[in-house]
């Protein structure tokens, strides 16, 4: 008898179908795709005015756009399209099955990472052609955006599987997750100026990952110059890595050792 | 070496005692069913045998592993099971044939995803999106997942529950199918009339305990019970429970030096006896 496949052949297969899956779930598509685009086009349009000079609005607004799109694309969707394939059984009919929970925690990730490529190249594209929105300037820039992507949606998906396990329903769910989401976009610098924010609001925030993906966005977005004008007058990159990573350690412990496939 | 053995397992949840002592050995081959009203422990004891939950007491072996064990040795068995659940549904957004070849894809030996499709007679809608198949269609995607990994070892729970009685005669023979190959079967099931027709030997299982385990026919003395006759005797059905109903009906055929008017000789069905085991009876 032939062996059985591997984890990690599992998980690219698992990918493929959660994409195959989403990419017909027409309005998931539009929501996740458009929303940061539509949300860019509102503020951008609103607010004309430059907040230090050479920085429009709009720069320092997409890369808070990008940073909470990892957010939303990972830790919200699935905390609340992981209780609804609960309620469902079909994870426990996965369970049943040879495929192993690293496999499918695999394919959630290949789904987030896969889904918030396109969503970055809509927004520059977007911010590119109609809101002036300046690209990152060297190979450096785009490194440090290319790890602040891929740890992001690592850690996005780990504790977006990891608070999978609270809502006790899948039709409560989202009333458990948005909130929080939303909460941590205000108090993140998602929508407005971080330095601006009461200091309470700003020590909140830096428990979490949201703050340091924004901040590492603006590192990639915003002209060095602009680095002054952050809380530690510098971008803290370092940090942000730390900090991006203890967070999915943190995720992926309770996701391994607390999934629940089952209702009861 | 049997499929399945079973010795003192108990369950509970807080003071519920859901399984109290069950005994169960089901040799390779066979198809077994378990019988039982609601609450009876039945879906308690399959979900042990399939590794969903755990146990207070007892020793289980299924294919000659323990299904408390997790790790790598858990995904060979798996490897090697099947299983229907009793409830299941999905976004509905794959098409059938995706689905199968999909999981066909988990199993290190698994069946040709267009055999599958056919034993299960969804051919026409291999093509359709689960979301648009029929309360009966998406049940026999069900069973579909259940034997696509080509199981030795097969576990359906209530597998015909919402099927048209054409669809069950149709399940009933890929069952038979099955049985050709030499697949072990596990069924639970609500209809007395399929335990009949496809189980080698059935148990009963009330109150967490095993109340008798036998074949179809024998089950309850079932064989050796009396029979019923009746028939039509100056305008009135006469009816008659007897040990030896041959002799009866020689005695009223030189009666009525003849044909017997209406005419019906029966034993209990499987129903009635099963229904008699539980402590209840026809309404």
């Amino acid at each position: 008898m032939s062996k059985i496949p591997s984890a990690i052949s599992l998980g690219i297969r698992r990918g493929g179908l959660e994409i195959r899956q989403f990419s017909r779930q027409r309005e998931s598509v539009v929501f996740t795709l458009f929303f940061p685009v539509i949300l860019l086009a509102i503020f951008g349009s609103v607010f004309k005015d430059t907040i230090a000079p050479g920085v429009t609005f709009s720069q320092y607004f997409a890369a808070g756009m990008i940073a909470s799109g990892l957010v939303n694309t990972g830790f919200q969707a699935l905390a609340i399209t992981i209780p609804l394939e609960r309620d469902f059984g079909a994870l426990k009919r996965l369970r049943g099955t040879p495929m192993p929970a690293s496999s499918y925690f695999i394919g959630k990730a290949i789904l987030v990472t896969v889904s918030m490529v396109i969503q970055i190249f809509m927004l520059l594209g977007f911010g590119l052609l109609f809101f002036g929105l300046e690209m990152p300037t060297g190979a450096d820039k785009w490194i440090t955006f290319a790890w602040l992507v891929l740890l992001g949606s690592a850690c996005s998906t780990a504790l977006g599987i990891a608070f999978s396990i609270i809502p006790k329903s899948g039709r409560g769910a989202s009333a458990v997750v948005s909130p929080i989401v939303i909460i941590l976009q205000f108090f993140s610098g998602v929508f407005f100026i971080f330095t601006q924010l009461p200091p309470w609001m700003q020590q909140i925030a830096a428990i979490f990952p949201l703050k340091w993906l924004t901040q590492g966005m603006r590192s990639v977005f915003l002209p060095d110059s602009f680095a002054v004008q952050e809380i530690a007058k510098s971008w803290e990159n370092e940090r942000t890595f730390a900090v991006l990573l203890v967070w999915l350690i943190i995720g992926v412990f309770f996701s391994v050792r607390k999934f629940k496939w089952d209702r009861d | 070496m049997n499929a399945i053995e079973v010795t003192g397992l108990r369950k509970s949840y807080g003071p519920i005692h859901a399984v109290r002592g069950i005994d169960l050995s089901i040799s390779s081959g066979e198809i077994f069913a378990l019988l039982g009203p609601n609450g009876a422990g039945k879906t308690t004891t399959v979900e042990i045998l399939e590794g969903f939950r755990s146990r207070d007491g007892g020793q289980v072996s299924v294919l000659g592993f323990d299904p408390l064990k997790e790790g790598r040795a858990a995904r060979e068995w798996r490897n090697r099971i099947g299983i229907v659940l009793q409830s299941t549904s999905d976004s509905g957004d794959l098409t059938v044939v995706e689905t199968i070849d999909h999981f066909s894809g988990y199993y290190s030996n698994p069946r040709r995803v267009d055999e599958v499709i056919h034993a299960v007679g969804l051919d026409e809608k291999a093509g359709s999106l689960i979301r648009k198949l029929s309360g009966g269609q998406r049940r026999r995607l069900d069973v579909a997942l259940g034997i696509v990994g080509n199981p030795e070892l097969l576990f359906l729970d209530e597998p015909t529950t919402g099927f048209d009685p054409e669809a069950r005669r149709a399940f009933w023979t890929l069952i038979e199918n099955l049985r050709g190959n030499g697949t072990t079967i596990l069924l639970t099931t609500h209809y007395l009339d399929e335990a009949e027709a496809l189980a080698d030997r059935v148990a009963v299982i009330n109150n967490g305990q095993i109340i008798e385990i036998s074949t179809p026919t024998e089950l309850g003395g079932r064989s050796t019970s009396q029979a019923l006759v009746t028939w039509r005797e100056a305008g009135q059905i006469k009816t008659e429970a007897t040990d030896s109903p041959t002799a009866l009906v020689n005695k009223l055929t030189s009666i009525f030096n003849g044909e017997i008017p209406e005419l019906t000789v029966t034993r209990p069905s499987l129903e009635d006896i099963y229904l008699r085991m539980i402590g209840k009876t026809h309404e």
